[in-house]
């Protein structure tokens, strides 16, 4: 039953965490300023994404085979590859690195 | 298929196909690399004591795979339910960041905007910015949104049923899809040094957070006081 509870708030609560940035009035968006954060937040979030999906589990940081995976896809990326190539390439790095200290 | 949207008003010419194609194989890329941790989620959660139902309905409703990797994780390490939930509520609340910006580009009406809503996350939003130029941003949102939505589902679905029979995403070395790929939608926005600084200072504080901080609060502390920094050196 507690179970249930959580799972039912926990959906209910993401959703609605998804929709409030819907709602927000527009007033508060329009300005100059409010129009460059906008444009900076998905990027910074992303990067702080990509940083603790690569560097941390859980509260611990953690240098594995995730970091050798982001290596490859930086250079990749900084040497225009293709973006199917960075994805398989940073794989096949991580797994490589990962059969090597598992 | 997506709703229509200002997007297909665009003349159907050789470039627009070609912009198209692109759009729809890196969808396709992104859906494909969340396949081993829907598979690898519905497995986890089923070994935690979720019943089916409950699990899809994770995949279906909650539809975030770090809140609900966190939900089912708390859970089964022990921790109180009231503590899965939070940090499942604190990982979603980028979302909802992510959204404001979603709404002012693309300017969804009516019922699309609660479907967007529903399928505003990491994924769908890189998408739709890394095109923010291009002016085919919706039709990226919407392609993204459709190939991991399905995907998600039908892979924890799977992931369910098969149990731990498939093994972890990290020996096939997919735990760094995600970030390849995030790497690769965020690079045409790190134009002007103060956006690559941003996005240095947002990775840096996060990273130096974890170990201080709930699960879930270092993206929001690390994404929040870099746009703090780049609104100070940007005046």
């Amino acid at each position: 039953m507690r179970l249930w509870l959580a799972v039912i708030i926990a959906s209910v609560g993401c959703a609605g965490l998804k929709l409030s940035g819907y709602v927000v009035p527009s007033r508060f968006v329009e300005s100059q300023v409010a129009r460059r954060v906008l444009a900076a937040l998905p990027v910074t979030l992303l990067s702080a994404l990509i940083a603790l999906s690569t560097f941390a589990t859980g509260n611990h940081l953690m240098l594995d085979s995730r970091a050798a995976g982001l290596a490859i896809a930086l250079v990749l990326v900084a040497l225009r590859a293709p973006f199917l190539v960075v994805v398989v390439a940073a794989c096949a790095a991580a797994a490589g690195v990962h059969a090597l200290h598992p | 298929m997506p709703p229509p949207s200002h997007d297909d008003r665009v003349t159907d010419s050789a470039a627009t196909r070609a912009a198209n194609r692109g759009i729809r194989n890196r969808a396709l890329t992104i859906g494909m690399s969340v396949v081993p941790f829907g598979l690898s989620f519905g497995a986890v959660s089923v070994e935690t004591h979720l019943s089916l139902l409950q699990v899809c309905l994770l995949s279906l409703v909650l539809f975030s795979g770090a809140s609900q990797f966190a939900l089912v994780s708390v859970i089964s390490g022990g921790g109180s339910y009231l503590s899965a939930v939070g940090t499942a509520l604190l990982l979603g609340a980028r979302n909802g960041l992510y959204g404001v910006r979603i709404n002012t580009l693309l300017r969804p009406r009516g019922w699309r905007r609660l479907v967007m809503a529903e399928v505003t996350i990491d994924e769908s939003t890189a998408m739709a910015v890394s095109e923010a130029s291009s002016g085919f941003s919706a039709r990226a949102f919407w392609t993204t949104a459709l190939s991991v939505y399905v995907l998600w589902n039908v892979a924890t679905l799977v992931g369910a049923l098969a149990g731990n029979a498939l093994g972890s995403p990290a020996t096939a070395g997919l735990d760094a899809a995600g970030p390849a790929a995030f790497t690769a939608l965020l690079a045409p926005r790190l134009t002007g040094r103060a956006m690559r600084l941003g996005a240095l200072a947002s990775a840096a504080v996060a990273i130096a957070t974890v170990p201080f901080v709930p699960v879930g609060a270092p993206i929001l502390i690390g994404g929040l006081s870099a746009i703090g920094l780049l609104l100070v050196i940007d005046r």
